[in-house]
């Protein structure tokens, strides 16, 4: 008994895999964005802070870094509505998860890099008088930015990756869309070929023009 | 004579329990260009990086045009504000240059105009391009730091620190990363400025260069300055000095 491979249905209901992967990009893209704001503002805060705050961080970091992102989800989505007044659709649900997620995981990139920016280059914005701020902002922050940048794309395609994990709670994106075809028309094989290339498709190029723009600040902004 | 602009007195430091510095005394007058020889690890960078306090001292007393750097009447730590105030008063150019690597040439000079002298940005941007072309890198505004040579990126790192108009410049090695035939075009810079007048405290290891462009010498060894003078008297008088003896003996068999 063969499986005969038929991609009909799949072109036929292929505006819910596109609709998908539009939606896991800008998942992907939101979390990212909120992410990196509270990666940042943590690491500043780590690096300054004194010995409750960064201990405080570590455990945020340390939780969210040990658990898997699918029970996260789940504990988002169902378990806090159970124990705070609130409410929220499933995608919405969906990108705080996830960005709180990036954030545990930013915060260690935002630290190693600021912890990685030579001294001395501090030292010279000191002496040209520059305030603790505005050392921050125009000399540590612009060089933490080139050294975690590789770091940053890694994480950005992860999070892509990880956008899958919002089927579970019906988000459709595109994981999501494979799922509807498989259920509507028993084509499993091929509906989850589709959806994987989709996924490698999209991840190359993402990693190829992330290179691209990492090159670009390497060549020309290098120490 | 008009007072010092710097007045050190029995300055301490230590690094845990190690005394770096054990008691310095120094003067330095307005247009006086001193530099500071001696062995390595005898104090003399942490000297420098104290006079702008890049390291808090322990002891004793730093002046500059009669206030205490780094410390208020009391001898409580300034606040950072009055700290960085202080600081751009003296301009440091370090021995690995330590340019900022995400701007330009003119960006590096621009940054403390704008930011601490709150010039406009044309304003800062004029300046700058004036002492870039000081420098003789006038081409060289827009290039960023990895693309100039470790010559060209010292004397960005110069036009850095004097352009903020700082009282007195501390120089620290700043040769001494650079590939030989580099050297001269950095050293033609600062004796272009001591012509001019600016007050210089600078390390170096260039004895001759020491000699020939500054007015007083001063020997450090161990944490203390232990002979001083004009260039040619401390150098005539070493035989009676076994340590500046022993110390300048590297320097005979060479360029001396
Ligand atoms: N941040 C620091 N922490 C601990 N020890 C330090 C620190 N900076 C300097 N030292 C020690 O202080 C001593 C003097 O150092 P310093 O750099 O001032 O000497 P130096 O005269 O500039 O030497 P060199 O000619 O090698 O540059 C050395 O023994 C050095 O190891
Ligand atoms: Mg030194």
């Amino acid at each position: 008994m063969g499986y005969s491979l038929n991609f009909s249905v799949v072109w036929r209901n292929f505006d819910k895999l596109w609709g998908g992967l539009v939606l896991s990009l800008e998942l992907a893209v939101v979390s990212l964005a909120i992410g990196v704001v509270i990666g940042l503002v943590l690491a500043v805060v780590h690096v300054s802070g004194g010995r409750f705050t960064r201990m405080a961080i570590a455990v945020y970091v340390e939780a969210f870094r040990n658990t898997p992102l699918i029970l996260l989800v789940y504990l988002v989505f169902y378990g806090l509505p159970q124990v705070v007044d609130l409410r929220y659709d499933a995608t919405t649900s969906f990108v705080a998860t996830l960005s709180v997620y990036a954030g545990a995981y930013l915060v260690e990139v935002f630290r190693s890099g600021l912890e990685a920016i030579p001294r001395g280059q501090i030292d010279a914005g000191r002496a040209i008088g520059l305030t603790p701020a505005q050392r921050l902002f125009h000399v540590r922050l612009p060089a933490m930015i080139r050294i975690t940048l590789p770091a940053l794309s890694n994480t950005f395609i992860s999070l892509f990756k990880d956008t899958s994990v919002a089927s579970v709670i019906a988000v459709p994106e595109l994981t999501w869309g494979a799922q509807w075809i498989n259920l509507n028309t028993f084509r499993i094989v091929e509906a989850y070929l589709m959806a994987t290339a989709m996924y490698l498709a999209t991840g190359y190029v993402m990693l190829f023009s992330l290179r691209l723009v990492e090159r670009r600040f390497r060549v020309g902004r290098n120490a | 004579m008009n007072p010092p602009l710097l007045t050190i007195r029995d300055l301490r430091k230590s690094f845990g329990k190690t005394e770096v510095l054990k008691s310095v005394d120094l003067d330095v007058g307005r247009g006086e260009v001193v530099a500071v020889i001696g062995p390595s690890g005898s104090g003399k960078t942490t000297l420098l990086r104290c006079i702008n306090f890049l390291e808090a001292y322990d002891g004793g007393s730093i002046r500059i045009d009669d206030s205490e750097v780094g410390y208020n009447d009391a001898r409580k730590r300034r606040g950072e504000r009055a700290l960085a105030r202080m600081r751009a008063e003296t301009g440091m150019v370090f021995q690995s240059f330590n340019l900022f690597p995400h701007l330009t040439a003119a960006g590096n000079i621009m940054l403390g105009l704008t930011k601490v002298r709150r010039k406009s940005r044309s304003e800062a941007r004029d300046i700058a391009k004036v002492w870039l072309e000081r420098v003789g890198l006038g081409h060289k505004a827009d290039a960023l730091p990895s693309e100039l040579s470790g010559g060209q990126q010292q004397r960005v790192g110069i036009a850095r620190a004097v352009a903020m108009e700082p009282k007195i410049l501390l120089l620290d090695e700043i040769t001494s990363a650079l590939d030989p035939e580099l050297v001269g075009e950095v050293l033609e810079v600062v004796r272009g400025l001591a012509a001019e007048g600016m007050t210089m405290l600078m390390v170096t290891h260039e004895i001759a260069f020491a000699r020939d462009a500054s007015s007083r010498l001063v020997f450090m060894a161990d944490g203390a300055v232990a002979a001083e003078g004009p260039p040619a008297d401390l150098i005539a008088s070493a035989e009676a000095n076994p340590r500046l003896n022993s110390f300048l003996a590297r320097f005979r068999a060479s360029n001396f």
